[in-house]
C-alpha cells in the first residue's frame, strides 16, 4: 500500500538547538549543555539513550554519538560530556577548543541501545572512566521509580573522577569509586556473587573492562541477556583505501581520518545509520566482492558475516586490492 | 470538522453503518490488482486532509458506538486489557501520547491541561473530565494504559524491547482478528507470529522485526493488514468463537453485499520515550462489499485479488468457504477494465462499471 509514502532518512529525526553551557569538569572531560533553538520542550527520553551531534567543522561534517546524560524528564535541557581525544580524527577536540556557548547546532531525537531492564529486581552498574555518562541518566531515572540500584566506578586517578564528588554527595550509599593509581580494582568476582536473584548487570567502559565482566558473569553462572553493555566505538583513522560502489556505479576513495560511512556521505551516496559506533546494525552493508583483508571494528555481524559477506561503513576499514560493496 | 458520532451496535441487531464520507475514506488496503505479504512499512506522518492517515490516531463517526463495544468485552472477560508489572511506564508514556496528540490534533474534542505533575484530561464525545498526577496510579481509576485504551479506538499492544527481540507484555485487545491477548502474553515476536502461514519462510518476520526495533522517536511508522468479517463484528477473538465463527455458514448470494465486510488493519508503531518500549496500535476498519461496490475501482479490483490469492491465505483469514459466493458476487462488478495505480477510490476519473447486470 502507499497512502502516502515518505522514504525514510538516514539517521533519527534533527532537533535544532543552541549550546547554552560549557562546563570543564577536569583535564579530559567537558560538559555541554543544549536547548532547543525554538524554546519548545526537549524530548523526554529513557536512560542510557544518546544523540549524535552534527559538528560543521570548516565545512567538513562530523557526526559522533554520545549519551545524554541529563535526567530525562528535564525537557529544558540535554547534556552529554565529551572526553577529549588527543589520537582521535577530531570530533572531540572540536567540541573541546571550538563550541562556544550560543552556538547553534543540530543534534538528533534520542536513540536508546543501552536502556535498563525494567524487569530487573535490582541494576547493578560498572563504569569504566567516561563510561560513566549513561549511568547519570539511568540512576535519575531509577531515583524518581524508587529503583534499587549501585554503582561500581573505576577511574584512573582522583582528579579525573568525573562526576565522582556529585554522584558521592548524592547516594554515599549506592556509590563506589576505584582509583587505578591506588591500585583499587572492582571486587567483581565477590560483587556478582551476591546478588539478589533478578538482577540486571550493566558494564560501560572500555573494551577489556566489558570482556572482563561479561566473562566473570558468565563463569558465576548469570544468564547473558542479564549482563548489558554498550560500546560505541569511534571510528579509528586507518591507511586510505580505494572502494567500488555498484548500485551508485561510483570508485570512491576513503581518507586516512574518515570512515567509509563518512566517505559514501561525502560522495552523496545516502547509506541509513543512527550510532555511527558499529552497535545498532542500521548501516550492515553487503560486500559484493573482495581482495584482501577487513578491519572489522563493529559489535554487530557474526564472525562468518565478518568472513567476506558484510561490512559496517561506520567503523570498518579494509586493506588490500580490490574492494566492491552493495551500495 | 465536526464529527456526527453514530448510535449503532456491532453485535446482536448489528445497526453498524458508514456514512458516505466514511465509505469513501475507507482505508482500501489494495494498491493494484493482486496481493502477496510485503513488510509494506512507511512513515506515519500524516497523509490527504480527511484520510485516515492524516492524523497520529484517528478519531471516526464509530468512535463513541466502539468504546461503549469495548466496555461491554470487559465487563465480560477482563483479561482482553492486561500489563505484566514491568509495563507501568510504558502505560503513562502511552497515555501522554494519546493525550497529547489528541489534544492537539483535535482541539474542539479534547483537551489537556498541564499544572507541573497534575494534568487535567477532558473528553467531550465520551463525557470525561478528570484531575490526576501523572505517574501516580492511585490518582486514576485504572491503570494508565486501561484508561486512556477505553477511550481510544482501536487495539493496542505494548511491546517491551529487549535481547534484540520485541515482547507482548501488555496490551487492550477487543476488536482483534482472531488472536488472543490472554495466550500470547509475555511472547516475543517470532512466537506471537508462529501462526502466520508463508511469511516464515519468506523471512518477512526477521526484516519486520529489524525495522521495528530501529523505529526511533518522533518517526513513527505505519502498515496495512486485512482479512473478511461476515457481519460487523468488532470482536472476532478465539475466545468467543463459538459465538461468530458460526455466522460465516449465513452468508447466502442475497445476503452477501451486507453482511460480507472487508476488515483494515491500520497498523501504527511509535517508540515511548521513558520506557523504550514500542507501542503498536491495531486499527480495524469496516466496510461491507455492497459500500465497496459504490467505488468502481474498488469494485473491479477486490474482485480479482480475492480471486488470485493463494489458497493457504484464504484459509488463514479464514474465508477458504466462502470464496466462490464472493466471487459470484464480486464479479458483477469487474468489467474486465484496468485499474488506476494506488488505494484512493479516485470516483470522479475512474470510468463507471460497464456490465450489464
Amino acid at each position: 500500500m502507499s497512502a502516502a509514502p515518505q522514504k525514510a532518512k538516514a539517521g533519527a529525526e534533527q532537533i535544532n538547538v543552541k549550546v547554552s553551557a560549557v562546563v570543564p569538569l577536569n583535564d579530559l572531560v567537558t560538559r555541554f549543555e543544549f536547548q532547543r533553538t525554538d524554546g519548545q520542550r526537549l524530548p523526554t527520553f529513557s536512560g542510557g539513550a544518546h544523540t549524535v551531534v552534527t559538528m560543521n567543522d570548516d565545512g567538513r561534517t562530523r557526526l559522533n554519538p554520545y549519551s545524554l546524560m541529563s535526567d530525562p524528564t528535564d525537557t529544558s535541557t540535554y547534556a552529554i560530556s565529551v572526553r577529549r581525544d588527543d589520537q582521535g580524527r577530531g570530533g572531540s577536540l572540536f567540541m573541546h577548543t571550538r563550541v562556544k556557548v550560543g552556538d547553534e547546532m543540530q543534534i538528533t531525537y534520542p536513540v536508546n541501545l543501552f536502556s535498563l531492564d525494567l524487569r530487573a529486581k535490582k541494576h547493578v552498574f560498572f563504569a569504566g572512566g567516561i563510561g560513566i555518562t549513561p549511568f547519570m541518566s539511568m540512576i535519575a531515572q531509577l531515583e524518581r521509580s524508587n529503583g534499587n540500584w549501585e554503582l561500581h566506578y573505576a577511574v584512573r586517578t582522583e582528579a579525573l573522577g568525573t562526576y565522582v564528588d556529585e554522584l558521592r554527595y548524592k547516594f554515599p550509599n549506592k556509590v563506589h569509586v576505584y582509583y587505578d593509581d591506588q591500585s583499587q580494582s572492582i571486587p567483581l568476582e565477590e560483587l556478582l556473587d551476591g546478588q539478589p536473584l533478578g538482577t540486571n548487570a550493566y558494564v560501560c567502559g572500555p573494551k577489556g573492562m566489558i570482556d572482563w565482566i561479561h566473562a566473570t558473569a558468565a563463569a558465576a553462572g548469570w544468564p547473558d541477556a542479564q549482563v548489558h553493555s554498550e560500546e560505541f566505538t569511534a571510528p579509528q583513522p586507518g591507511k586510505p583505501f580505494e572502494v567500488r560502489l555498484c548500485k551508485s556505479d561510483k570508485t570512491i576513495q576513503v581518507g586516512e581520518s574518515e570512515s567509509l560511512l563518512e566517505a559514501l556521505e561525502r560522495e552523496g551516496v545516502e547509506a541509513p545509520f543512527l550510532c555511527r559506533g558499529g552497535a545498532c546494525g542500521q548501516c550492515e552493508t553487503d560486500v559484493v566482492s573482495y581482495d584482501g583483508e577487513f578491519i572489522h571494528r563493529d559489535h554487530w555481524l557474526e564472525p562468518e558475516q565478518q568472513a567476506g559477506q558484510k561490512i559496517m561503513p561506520c567503523v570498518s576499514r579494509f586493506v588490500g586490492a580490490s574492494l566492491e560493496i552493495d551500495r | 470538522m465536526t464529527i456526527q458520532f453514530n448510535d449503532e451496535t456491532f453485535r446482536d441487531d448489528y445497526s453498524f453503518h458508514n456514512s458516505d464520507w466514511a465509505i469513501k475514506r475507507f482505508p482500501f488496503p489494495f494498491h493494484e490488482d493482486s496481493y502477496m505479504y510485503a513488510v509494506n512499512m512507511e512513515q506515519h506522518r500524516g497523509g490527504p486532509e480527511g484520510s485516515v492517515y492524516e492524523k497520529r490516531f484517528d478519531v471516526d463517526e464509530h468512535y463513541v458506538a466502539e468504546m461503549r463495544d469495548r466496555a461491554m468485552v470487559l465487563a465480560d472477560d477482563p483479561l482482553r486489557c492486561q500489563s505484566l508489572p514491568h509495563m507501568t511506564l510504558a502505560g503513562w508514556d502511552l497515555l501522554e501520547l494519546i493525550m497529547v496528540s489528541k489534544s492537539e490534533d483535535y482541539p474542539d474534542l479534547f483537551e489537556l491541561h498541564h499544572d507541573a505533575d497534575q494534568w487535567r484530561w477532558v473528553n467531550k464525545p465520551l463525557g470525561i473530565d478528570d484531575t490526576f498526577t501523572f505517574l501516580d496510579e492511585t490518582t486514576l481509576p485504572y491503570g494508565p494504559m486501561e484508561y486512556i485504551t477505553r477511550q481510544t479506538q482501536g487495539d493496542f499492544c505494548v511491546l517491551d524491547q529487549r535481547e534484540e527481540n520485541l515482547w507482548m507484555d501488555a496490551g487492550m485487545v477487543t476488536t482483534q482478528a482472531d488472536w488472543s491477548l490472554d495466550f500470547d502474553l509475555g511472547m516475543n515476536f517470532f512466537e506471537w507470529h508462529a501462526p502466520v502461514p508463508l511469511a516464515h519462510e519468506m523471512g518477512i518476520f526477521k526484516r519486520a522485526l529489524k525495522f521495528l526495533l530501529n523505529i526511533q522517536q518522533g518517526a513513527p511508522a505505519r502498515r496495512m493488514n486485512w482479512t473478511m468479517t461476515v457481519n460487523p463484528l468488532l470482536d472476532t477473538s478465539p475466545e468467543n468463537y463459538h459465538k461468530w465463527g458460526i455466522q460465516k455458514t449465513t452468508l447466502t448470494p442475497e445476503n452477501i453485499g451486507s453482511k460480507q465486510h472487508l476488515r483494515v488493519e491500520l497498523q501504527t508503531f511509535f517508540r515511548l520515550p521513558r520506557s523504550n518500549a514500542l507501542v503498536f496500535p491495531i486499527r480495524c476498519y469496516l466496510c461491507s462489499f455492497q459500500d465497496l461496490m459504490t467505488m468502481p475501482k474498488w469494485g473491479r479490483r477486490l474482485h480479482r485479488v480475492v480471486r488470485d490469492l493463494p489458497v493457504e491465505l484464504a484459509t488463514y483469514k479464514g474465508f477458504i468457504d466462502n470464496r466462490p459466493m464472493m466471487l459470484d458476487y464480486l464479479s458483477q462488478f469487474d468489467d474486465g477494465l484496468p485499474t488506476s495505480p494506488g488505494v484512493f477510490p479516485e470516483p470522479e476519473t475512474e470510468p463507471p462499471l460497464n456490465k450489464a447486470g
